[in-house]
């Protein structure tokens, strides 16, 4: 096992239009669980078939180590790459049963007998599913599908682990069992895991990092606390988190990491300076006898608070919570803790 | 370290130059020698002699007319049968659908023959009945109204089956839009259902066109005692006489089919324009009208229909099997299963015939099978730009009529194969040539649907998993497409089985196929046996038929013709 690297990767459809991944490096290390996070048509499934070896890049490479897996004009087929794959629609063969599905791998890599049967054992242990060998995929529900998926994935210790929004097609509860399945499966295997999502929170609560895509290029790429804490540009402060995003002129020069009295600043400030952009997190509002006046323009009752819209007299919208209920168009004094230029 | 070259499309790289060459040999080598002949001979001035014949144009003014009384007769039936089954509620309405494709898979010659046993003096049935005309009477249909109604009843289901996806694909809300604008039910099919089914009517009715004019085997029977000659079997004739000229002549006769046949398939593409028929899937529920009091009346036209295009020929087929011989009255004294006896113990020519359509028939069913996996497989996962050249390549051999695809191999195979220097001419492999080519394109469709509703990531998987393209082809994607394999098998082997049209012109001594010996013992006056052979293909065909519609709901939509 090796470190995988995208090295200055594109690709352009034959069907024309601007690129579906344009100029993208990023280095996943070994034993590393990455997830691809973007809006839907960002790219970022495009990225993982090139890895898979469904599409060949347009420009740029790839490699496993020192391997080069693909570039523009050669490239491993997706046989010899040593690659698993769960797939949205978990991809398993109608015709065969659940042992035969987990355990074709090991049968195309000729592997037979007690060997395999044991393998294909163990993989089905850790989704536990032995009980459910000899089902067919279409007696089972689909997080089982799903975790049968995952057994295949398991069973021939592949290099890397390519998952696509594997959790589009369940539901609500299903996802956080499954989302406890893929983090056992990753600490167990030590395979470098790739994860694609649009799902900010599934990447945050799996990944060891994240990238943020859009439109076909790469954001950002950092640890989970880090992409949350100190995110770059406003594409990615308005994927991670609920933050609402602020055009306001900041006096500080290269400063970012605001406290009070610095927004307090900012917001009283006429300045001369261009306006930046500055994210707010609702959690980073409270609502004070004192401070910035805001005017309440919508609320949502959560259960265990509201969440609330407010705009500020300029007329930018914020976001808060309250524990208190109150009405729109009530008038509010609020303190901002903290905030982020980015 | 080793770098395997590219590979990005899951396509080994031999695919596309073995579906170039298949596609070369089974459609681009034949009609192109056709079209070369045809020209040259037309150049050299060969054609003018040909062309000045009033024979000719009288065998053209035939076609042409007995085409379009046929045409005719299979929109009213067609399109009644279409209407009544699809917008009505009618009782019964899958077995009376099934009963209405069954002329349409009954071949020709079979079809003529069982309806001359149900009319003229020498009927068996009439007589026993005792309501035959009187004996020296002519036979009613030797007659170009004749032909033209057989014509009608072979091809009115594929009216129905146009109209019939025409009316599934029209969208519900249209009907309840008109029906909330508070139109009545009536005005709705007039002012709503019938022009927007106007489309999948005039479809049929082209498709039907282009079927008459290519018929071979019902002209051939009804036609030529009458001295009528259709250009399918003007050609059949010049055939037989064969002189100097005829190579030249049939290939400008067949030209002439040809262009006639491209014009209807035009007309039918222009008028379906952009009607996609895969929306067909989820629409297919139109509002059903009722019918109220006029029911039972309708229910009473269909299955009188039904009894007077289908059963009643075929107990004339069996009446006639039945009776000692030709003209002979059958009664329960002169009931025999002589006939019977002949053709499954007695006549070598009867097994030989036997043999030679099943082995013919199971090749090119099985063989042509192991083209169309690949060729399917190429045709919905390649990216490339031929793809839609190739696939209408593919279908031109059997939009074609067989007579044109026939005279083609004749043209291309009269002279040893150069090279090699065999001569398959005369010889089976010759029709087993051409059956490849008339009938990829019915093993193609079923193999190709089945592909495309295939998830590519069940191949993907297999991929990651390290299989190469044959391992998955064996362990994955043959398994899948399994169904509709099964059905193309059998409707390849359906079809070549009673096929006559081609092995008319390609037979020869020891290679004849079953239709050629139905033709051949009624031609001789051995209607009794011709008859009882001609039963035993009828139950063949709806025995397979059967094993069809049971397969129908675990295949892709498409793949049974009759079902919609």
């Amino acid at each position: 096992m090796a470190k995988l690297i995208l090295n200055r990767l594109s690709k352009t459809f034959d069907t024309g239009g601007r690129a579906a991944v344009n100029d993208v490096s990023l280095t996943v290390r070994e034993g590393g669980f990455l997830a691809l996070l973007g809006p839907s048509g960002c790219g970022k499934t495009t990225v993982l078939r090139m890895i898979a070896g469904f599409e060949q890049p347009s420009d740029g490479s790839i490699l496993l180590g020192e391997r080069v897996l693909a570039d523009a004009a050669e490239m491993v087929s997706p046989e010899h790459r040593n690659m698993a794959m769960v797939f949205q629609s978990y991809a398993l063969w109608p015709h065969m049963s659940v042992t035969e599905n987990v355990g074709y791998p090991l049968k195309v890599r000729g592997v037979s007998g007690e060997k395999r049967a044991r393998k294909v054992r163990e993989a089905l242990a850790a989704v536990r599913l032995d009980a459910y060998a000899d089902r067919r995929p279409a007696d089972l529900s689909g997080g089982q599908r799903q975790r049968v998926a995952l057994a295949r994935c398991l069973v021939t210790e592949p290099d890397v682990v390519l998952l696509d929004e594997p959790l589009a097609n369940l539901d609500r509860h299903l996802r956080q069992e499954m989302e406890e399945t893929f983090r056992e499966f990753h600490a167990r295997s030590g395979a470098t895991m790739i994860y694609v999502t649009h799902d900010q929170s599934e990447a945050m609560a799996l990944a060891t990092d994240v990238a943020v895509m859009s439109e076909g290029r790469l954001l950002q790429v950092a640890t989970p606390e880090e992409i949350y804490a100190r995110p770059e540009g406003r594409l990615v402060g308005g994927l991670v988190g609920q933050g609402a995003t602020l055009s306001l002129p900041s006096p500080f020069g290269d400063r970012r990491l605001f406290d009070w009295s610095a927004m307090q600043e900012i917001l009283a400030g006429p300045a001369q300076e261009p306006p930046a952009d500055i994210l707010v997190r609702p959690q980073d509002v409270e609502i004070a006898a004192e401070g910035q006046a805001a005017t309440v323009l919508s609320v949502l009752f959560e259960g265990e608070r509201y969440a609330l819209r407010l705009a500020l007299p300029d007329g930018q919208a914020l976001r808060a919570f309250s524990r208190q209920p109150v009405k729109v168009g009530d008038r509010l004094s609020i303190v901002i803790r903290a905030a982020w230029r980015l | 370290m080793t770098r395997p070259q590219k590979q990005g499309n899951s396509q080994p790289r031999w695919l596309f130059p073995f579906v170039v060459t298949v596609i070369f040999c089974l459609s681009v080598l034949p009609l192109g020698r056709l079209a070369a002949t045809g020209i040259m001979s037309a150049l050299r001035g060969g054609a003018s002699e040909l062309l000045s014949d009033p024979g000719l144009w009288r065998s053209v003014y035939d076609t042409l007319s007995t085409s379009f009384f046929g045409m005719i007769a299979a929109v009213v039936l067609g399109g009644g049968f279409a209407l009544l089954l699809t917008l009505f509620d009618i009782r019964g309405k899958a077995l009376l659908g099934f009963l209405f494709m069954l002329p349409t898979m009954i071949p020709p010659q079979v079809t003529a023959l069982a309806w001359i046993g149900m009319t003229g003096p020498s009927s068996a049935l009439l007589k026993a009945l005792g309501l035959a005309p009187p004996l020296g009477s002519p036979q009613p249909l030797y007659s170009i109204g004749g032909i033209a109604l057989l014509y009608g009843v072979q091809n009115a289901a594929l009216v129905y089956l146009s109209l019939r996806a025409g009316l599934l694909a029209l969208p519900r809300d249209a009907v309840e839009a008109a029906r909330l604008s508070g139109a009545s039910s009536f005005q709705v099919l007039k002012d709503v259902i019938l022009p927007l089914s106007l489309p999948g009517l005039a479809a049929g009715a082209a498709i039907a066109f282009v079927s008459c004019i290519g018929n071979f085997g019902i002209p051939a029977i009804l036609g030529i005692p009458a001295g009528i000659y259709t250009l399918p079997t003007l050609i059949y004739s010049k055939f037989a006489a064969f002189g100097p000229r005829t190579f030249a002549d049939i290939s400008v006769l067949s030209g002439l089919i040809a262009i006639l046949s491209v014009i209807g398939l035009m007309v039918e593409a222009r008028v379906l324009r952009g009607r996609d028929y895969r929306v067909i899937g989820l629409s297919g529920q139109v509002a059903v009208f009722r019918l109220g009091t006029w029911r039972r009346f309708a229910e009473l036209l269909l299955w009188l229909t039904i009894f007077l295009i289908l059963a009643m020929p075929l107990i004339a087929l069996v009446a006639s099997s039945l009776a000692p011989a030709y003209g002979v009255p059958l009664s329960p004294a002169t009931v025999t299963i002589k006939a019977y006896e002949e053709i499954l113990y007695r006549q070598a020519a009867t097994r030989i015939a036997f043999t030679n359509s099943l082995s013919l028939s199971l090749a090119t069913a099985f063989g042509l099978l192991v083209v169309t996996v690949l060729t399917g497989y190429f045709l919905v996962r390649s990216k490339s730009r031929f793809v839609g050249l190739i696939s209408a390549l593919a279908e031109i051999p059997y939009a074609l009529p067989g007579i044109v695809l026939a005279v083609a191999f004749i043209l291309l195979f009269a002279a040893p194969i150069p090279v090699i220097g065999i001569s398959i001419y005369g010889t089976i492999w010759i029709i087993l040539v051409a059956y490849f080519s008339s009938f990829f394109a019915v093993s193609l469709k079923p193999v190709v649907s089945a592909f495309r509703q295939l998830d590519p990531s069940l191949e993907e998987a297999a991929r990651l998993s390290g299989a190469g393209f044959a391992r998955r082809l064996v362990d994955i994607l043959v398994p899948l497409v399994a169904p509709a394999a099964g059905a193309s098998v059998i409707l390849v082997f359906l079809i070549a089985c009673n096929e006559l049209t081609v092995s008319a012109l390609l037979w020869s001594a020891g290679t004849q196929t079953l239709g050629v010996l139905i033709y051949n013992l009624d031609d001789s006056g051995s209607f009794n046996i011709a008859a009882a052979l001609s039963v035993l293909v009828v139950i063949m065909v709806i025995a397979m038929m059967v094993v069809l519609e049971l397969m129908a709901k675990r295949l892709p939509k498409g793949v049974v013709p009759w079902r919609s």
